[in-house]
């Protein structure tokens, strides 16, 4: 039997800021709830090779499993939990951007 | 110090101008970014998880108030107003954007600094004792050599691509600051029959596969340092390995192909090139010594500091664990701790920066050193200037007294900025500093090394620290590994592994645990968390971390 594909979004980061983006249907976005998530392992490769292509734009891209059972992605692991949000040491990255809001 | 030669400024700046160049034909896609990255790196660039990190190289950890006022700058017109020092006397900046890189660099340039070979597989930053041209048990001041290593090493174009980075780094003391015997190359200086030389140390590193260095020549003339140096790096160019990462540091091809053959090696190898070195590098290390004159230091009877210490039991505390042996007896060497409880090892903002600048010039004769422990020293104070200099330290927040206590803790960025971390540091070190502030234990403690390091490339030491930390995923979860009885000094071992990791919320209590079985375990308060670890080994230390697992066996 096949391998259970788990959902996945496409994140890389800036090439000019070099912060953490997550691809959506239409661009790319620094927030992940906004990404766009990918259920189909074969779309899923295929919106990789396309975000790898957008050199000008993205360095790293990768595919990161997320948790797609709420309304919005969320990270599976602590990793993508921090790329998401930030440093523990400072409210610097993403979530310093957050409570400018 | 070193002042750069016209030879010196045009190079850096014509690095510069390349790099200015590199970066624009990135940006309009004239270069991919397979293209780009050896460059980049090539420059101190790095691309982490939340940013660009640009680490800078504070040569031999010497810089003047100038160059430190000039990193705090970089660190408000670029950064987010702070520097993080790190463990091999750089400063990195976590947050620059790809654009403003150049004119960083350009900044740098102005007052002789740069980031050439911090990273990349070459010769990095050559590291030297922090207590360097000021401790009192010195032989020789480490650094003019280092200076030569720097400027023999800096686009040497033999040693480019060598098959892993390669670090060396020296020390001019007997009591070993500089952690020799964990770098590719350590460098002692000593004499022998009143002739001065080196005890080369090769193989040593820490990093997976952890090895204590071992001695290649016991006794190196000083004048055969370079060609000897050359010879040891073009040996291990060939005959590293480059067919797997893990196994092309020098440790591994020393250890493959046995200290004995990889000696004779060098040997011929040397006895080839010697002939080529003319004498002209020690033409250039006279040069340099002069640079490198002591200051003249200014005689006048202690009085203030007595007085200070009678009257004033923080002073005192802060005199008792951050003051080292001066040369002068007059004077005493300030470590100022980067280490306040609960803050972030090795970060200093751009205010604390320019405090501890302006303290270098107006009562340390304009010089400062960041240590591999992360702390920044004033080396030439007067004892009679040190109740002013507490003082304004203490305003700043730096005046913490807890130089050598288990709150000073080497911690690597760990997860919270590193792209190749496995777990975070930063927190476990706050958490584990804050903790023992609670207690006021630390000072009963007594000395007592923790290191900590957010993945196996072990940045943050934890093999060499008494109490080593190392964090690790563990099926999606952070897991962190205690190793005991580590050291880094000229004694240096490597920590033995205490049993199964912790959890980020076990390893606080934990360690708090081994701290208190020592205290009962010590045969009185002068003997030291490792001298007791030496005398009783790791049994006890690993009933108290693992009590379940004694209760079950019992």
């Amino acid at each position: 039997m096949a391998r259970e594909f788990k959902p996945k979004v496409v994140t890389a980061n800036a090439l000019l800021e070099g912060d953490v983006i997550y691809q959506t249907a239409s661009g790319w976005t620094r927030d992940l709830s906004q990404a766009e998530v990918l259920t189909d392992e074969a779309d899923a490769d295929l919106r990789l090779i396309d975000a790898s292509q957008q050199t000008d734009l993205v360095v790293g891209a990768y595919l990161a499993d997320v948790d797609a059972s709420g309304a919005t992605p969320k990270p599976t692991h602590f990793r993508e939990d921090f790329r998401a949000r930030g440093p523990s040491n400072y409210a610097h990255g993403k979530q310093e951007a957050l409570s400018n809001v | 110090m070193y002042n750069y030669t016209d030879f010196d400024s045009a190079f850096i700046k014509e690095r510069n101008a390349q790099f200015r160049a590199q970066v624009e034909r990135r940006i309009d896609g004239a270069l991919t970014e397979d293209e780009f990255k050896p460059l980049r790196l090539m420059n101190g660039l790095y691309l982490q998880l939340h940013a660009y990190m640009l680490r800078v190289a504070i040569p031999y950890g010497t810089l003047n108030s100038r160059q430190m006022h000039v990193l705090a700058d970089i660190a408000d017109n670029w950064d987010k107003g702070y520097g993080h020092f790190t463990t091999r006397q750089n400063i990195q900046y976590n947050w620059p954007e790809l654009r403003d890189v150049p004119d960083m660099l350009d900044a740098l340039a102005e007052v002789q600094m740069h980031a050439i070979q911090t990273s990349g597989n070459t010769i990095r930053n050559v590291t030297a004792d922090h207590f360097a041209g000021a401790a009192a048990d010195e032989i020789a001041d480490p650094r003019p050599v280092a200076e030569l290593i720097r400027q023999w090493s800096t686009d040497h174009p033999e040693f480019q691509f060598l098959p892993r980075k390669f670090k060396v780094a020296v020390t001019g003391s007997p009591n070993d600051r500089a952690v020799t015997r964990a770098h590719d190359i350590g460098l002692r200086m000593i004499e022998r029959d009143g002739l001065a030389g080196f005890e080369v140390i090769v193989g040593g590193g820490l990093g997976r596969t952890p090895m204590i260095g071992k001695v290649l020549k016991d006794f190196l003339p000083r004048e055969d340092l370079l060609p000897y140096l050359e010879a040891i790096v073009s040996v291990y160019n060939l005959l590293g390995r480059r067919d797997n990462k893990y196994k092309a540091r020098i440790k591994i091809t020393v250890h493959e192909n046995g200290l004995d053959d990889f000696k004779a090696r060098v040997e011929e190898r040397y006895a080839l090139i010697r002939p080529q070195f003319s004498g002209v590098d020690q033409q250039m290390l006279a040069a340099i010594e002069a640079d490198f004159a002591l200051p003249t230091f200014r005689k006048e009877a202690v009085r203030d500091y007595h007085d200070a210490r009678q009257h004033y039991p923080a002073f005192r505390s802060w005199a008792d664990t951050n003051l080292a042996e001066h040369r002068e007896p007059d004077y005493a060497i300030v470590t100022i701790s980067l280490k306040a409880h609960g803050a972030t090892p090795g970060d200093a903002t751009s205010g604390q920066m320019r405090l501890m600048a302006d303290l270098a010039k107006r009562y340390g004769h304009d010089e400062l050193r960041i240590s591999h422990e992360q702390n920044v020293i004033l080396p030439h104070v007067h004892k009679n200037d040190l109740p002013s200099v507490y003082s304004a330290l203490r305003a700043a927040g730096l005046g913490t007294a807890n130089v050598g206590l288990i709150s000073d803790i080497i911690a690597c960025p760990g997860m919270d900025y590193c792209a190749l971390a496995t777990a975070r540091s930063i927190p476990i070190a706050q958490e584990i500093a804050t903790r023992f502030d609670e207690l006021k234990l630390e000072h009963d403690v007594g000395p007592l090394k923790i290191k900590i390091s957010g993945c196996i490339n072990a940045c943050g030491h934890h093999h060499v620290g008494h109490i080593g930390i190392l964090g690790l995923d563990r099926a999606g979860v952070e897991n962190y590994q205690i190793t005991l009885g580590g050291d880094g000094t000229q004694d240096a071992s490597i920590g033995e592994r205490a049993g199964p990791g912790f959890s980020a919320e076990e390893i606080i209590p934990a360690v708090e645990r081994l701290v208190m079985a020592y205290l009962d375990l010590r045969s009185e308060p002068a003997e030291t968390f490792l001298q007791t670890y030496r005398r009783l080994g790791l049994a006890p230390f690993k009933a108290a971390l693992y009590p379940e697992a004694q209760a079950n066996a019992a």
